[in-house]
């Protein structure tokens, strides 16, 4: 075991990768000598050499372009998209081809690839540097979607995307690489170390994909949230001294579906909690979801808790930001009837 | 999969990465740089077809020598009054560069960007253009705002991302706009302005007006689509757009030849597209003007689109967010073949004998009072950080012309969270 922060825990991954699968490659913009502007392939091109880890043309339709050819080579890329905000050039590779390789060829071709890439906002980024587009892919069949919440998580759900032999996209939530957040922005950032999950096992271990982790239980709501605002929503819940169950959903597709019943049967109440935009955000995927399975058990209307339908503003991003406030009055409303 | 079946005894593939020269603690030669002597370049017709002057794009105009004088047929023949106002406009883009760096480093606003050294690259395009023609920048041409005139404040306002900023805080500092100056919005997203650019251009060439559109953007996004699919369209169209590459040398910690520089020039981008290409000593201001003028009259006469390769160095980091030291020799700014536009401009008009040490001393003093007066009333508005600047409704605001009734609903709900989390 070793103590890692996100960035450490996703660079062990990518290096215990590197060393037990030769066709294992990285690529992106910065990845190579530099080591990624957010240091996550740092050391892995000085190891494993420039044809393993190297830096790439700014054409994002490119980088996933020839991960495809190099999946149907053999390969098993994993290419870097510098900030999700910066994947829409690369859409059409991604969805029309890397995602349905394996069923237009009957599984002649597929594309065993992990495309990573930074998301979410609170690190003042503005509408460039802070978006959650995670929907948008989870609406694509063919295409995994895993955002990982703690260090160890990242490594092992890592891992398990590499040796997975469809495309996957890894969103790596940025504001929590150097330690989880409370939602608090004037707080000062408490680092990974000091908490339980950056303990890592230096060699390999996975986390399986669509396995969700139940993060606190409880009986009086089910909290759905994944990333970021895992650490928000607990947070909250503690403030407000809920006994909520919080779920880190871990993969969106395949979503851990059972997890997920279990938990809505048993507190009869749900919400869900993601710093995307909120209109045909995941949120509403997993609202029908609940609702279709679980309508029965309900006890109160579904919350969603979102990123408001507006572009991620610069200076406004924590009136933006689905913080504690927007989160804690969600909740006395969903338990409202609990508490009188 | 890869290696399960037997190699053939025919000698191996190499996959060839490409390696720039020097790395921090290396070294710089810059024997091997081919740069031809000013004043050597033909100047070619208005009206010479593209084919007929592609030796242009493997040659680079340059009209300051050694001596710091203006040679052959590029010099634009400007009077002492324009050098001057251009030798200002540069040095008052630098100082302001300068001290906003400053500001973002003690913490008044997130983020930065610099264009030290390739100050000429925009103040020399823009000053060759019309007022009246758009300009579609990347995020390095702060210049363009300087040579028409948009006020230093304005431009402080959007970087402290404060209450009198113009564009209401939504934006990362520096991606500024200016409709009313012809300056289009600012991206983050790299390129995606140069088939913008030419649309507008067709749209000028469909309407019988005269004006044209320039572009601008860095060596390093040439490789994304955007930058092909603009070239197509332009050669399509004969669009009356002027397409600028900046080759600074550097995207981040990315060298040129991740881009193609290994190969050719990125001027030469154009000869495959059948486009009018020049390659221009980017830290020399008279040959950028002169390749401009020559671009834009081509434009204005219905000759077509013309690709400007300004060959620069990035002097310093991407961004405040960047750290060149840990991927590049710092001999390389101190070495650079071709100087410091700025210099070379201040050496060329103490040589014509209308400039002086005591003129630019005085000159630097002026521009660095005005951009701290800029900065001090600029603050009375906010810094970022420090209170909330905007009304919430002003997030919600443009999204679309109407509020539909989902956003009205997030509005209220902004408000009411901000009661609760900053009760006045």
């Amino acid at each position: 075991m070793a103590v890692m922060n996100m960035i450490e825990a996703i660079n062990s991954g990518l290096e215990t990768m590197m060393q037990r699968d030769e066709n294992v490659v990285i690529m992106g913009e910065d990845v190579g000598y530099f080591g990624g502007v957010f240091r996550a392939t740092a050391g892995l091109q000085e190891k494993f050499g420039k044809t393993r880890c190297f830096d790439t043309p700014i054409s994002e339709c490119g980088i996933i372009g020839a991960a495809v050819g190099m999946c149907a080579y053999g390969l098993r890329p994993v290419p870097e998209i510098q900030f999700a905000d910066y994947i829409y050039p690369g859409m059409d590779q991604l969805i029309s081809e890397a995602a349905r390789l394996r069923y237009r060829s009957a599984g002649e071709f597929t594309a065993p690839m992990t495309v990573r890439s930074p998301v979410g906002g609170g690190i003042f980024g503005g509408q460039t540097h802070s978006q959650s587009p995670e929907a948008m892919f989870t609406h694509v069949s063919g295409l995994k979607t895993v955002i990982p919440s703690t260090p160890y998580d990242a490594k092992g759900l890592l891992i398990a995307s590499i040796e997975d032999n469809d495309p996957v996209l890894f969103l790596e939530p940025k504001r929590i690489y150097n330690g989880p957040f409370t939602g608090y922005y004037d707080n000062p950032v408490s680092p990974w170390s000091k908490f339980a999950e950056s303990e890592v096992p230096e060699g390999h271990y996975t986390v399986p994909l669509g396995k969700a982790k139940i993060v606190r239980e409880g009986d009086a709501v089910t909290i759905l949230a994944y990333g970021t605002m895992v650490h928000v929503a607990k947070a909250v819940v503690e403030e407000h001294d809920i006994n909520a169950e919080v779920i880190d959903l871990r993969t969106l597709v395949p979503l851990d579906i059972e997890t997920i019943e279990e938990s809505v049967k048993k507190t009869g109440r749900c919400m869900i909690v993601h710093e995307a935009t909120r209109t045909s955000g995941f949120g509403a995927e997993l609202s029908a979801l609940v609702q279709e399975r679980c309508f029965y058990h309900l006890e109160a209307p579904i919350e969603r808790v979102t990123g408001f339908d507006t572009p991620y503003p610069h200076s406004l991003e924590w009136a933006y930001f689905p913080g504690p406030v927007r989160i804690g009055e969600a909740l006395e409303k969903i338990v409202g009837d609990l508490k009188s | 999969m890869a290696d399960e079946k037997p190699k053939s005894n025919l000698p191996p593939l190499t996959l060839h990465v490409p390696e720039p020269k020097f790395r921090p603690g290396d070294a710089v030669d810059y024997s091997d740089l081919d740069i031809p002597p000013a004043g050597a370049q033909v100047r070619p017709d208005i009206n010479t077809a593209p084919q007929d002057m592609r030796d242009m794009v493997y040659d680079m105009i340059r009209v300051l020598d050694d001596d710091h004088k203006a040679v052959g047929p590029w010099d634009p023949k400007l009077n002492d009054e324009i050098l001057i106002k251009m030798l200002r406009t540069m040095v008052q883009v630098r100082t302001f560069d300068d001290r906003l760096h400053r500001q973002q480093r003690q913490g008044k606003t997130s983020f930065y960007m610099k264009c030290t050294g390739e100050e000429a690259t925009s103040v020399g395009t823009a000053m060759a253009l019309h007022g009246d023609d758009m300009c579609f920048p990347s995020y390095r041409q702060q210049g363009i705002l300087f040579v028409r005139g948009y006020p230093m404040i304005e431009m402080v306002n959007q970087i402290f991302s404060n209450k009198a900023d113009k564009l209401k805080g939504r934006q990362l500092p520096i991606m500024y706009s200016s409709r009313e100056l012809n300056f289009f919005t600012v991206s983050g997203n790299l390129t995606t302005q140069y088939p913008q650019a030419v649309g507008w251009a067709m749209a000028s060439a469909s309407k019988g007006d005269s004006r044209i559109a320039a572009v601008w953007c860095g060596e390093g996004s040439t490789a994304e689509g955007d930058f092909h699919a603009a070239m197509t369209f332009a050669a399509v169209y004969n669009a009356p757009v002027i397409m600028n590459v900046v080759n600074n040398q550097w995207a981040i910690s990315s060298f040129s030849g991740f881009a193609g520089a290994e190969r050719t020039t990125f001027a030469a981008r154009g000869v495959g597209y059948g486009i009018a290409a020049l390659r221009v000593d980017g830290n020399d201001p008279l040959a950028v003007y002169a390749a401009t003028s020559w671009a834009a009259e081509r434009a204005r006469t219905n000759q077509g689109p013309t690709l400007i390769e300004h060959f620069t160095y990035r002097a310093e980091a991407h961004s405040t967010s960047d750290d060149p030291t840990a991927y590049r020799s710092a001999q390389e700014r101190e070495e650079w073949p071709l100087g410091d536009p700025i210099m070379r401009l201040k050496r060329h008009l103490i040589q014509r004998g209308v400039w002086s040490v005591e003129q630019q001393e005085q000159l630097d003093a002026e521009c660095l009072k005005a951009v701290k007066e800029a900065v001090i009333e600029a603050a009375k508005n906010g810094i970022l950080g420090h209170g909330l600047h905007q009304p919430f409704e002003t997030m919600f605001q443009d999204v679309f012309e109407e509020m539909p009734w989902h956003l009205k609903e997030q509005a209220a709900q902004a408000n009411k969270e901000r009661e609760i989390k900053w009760p006045s």
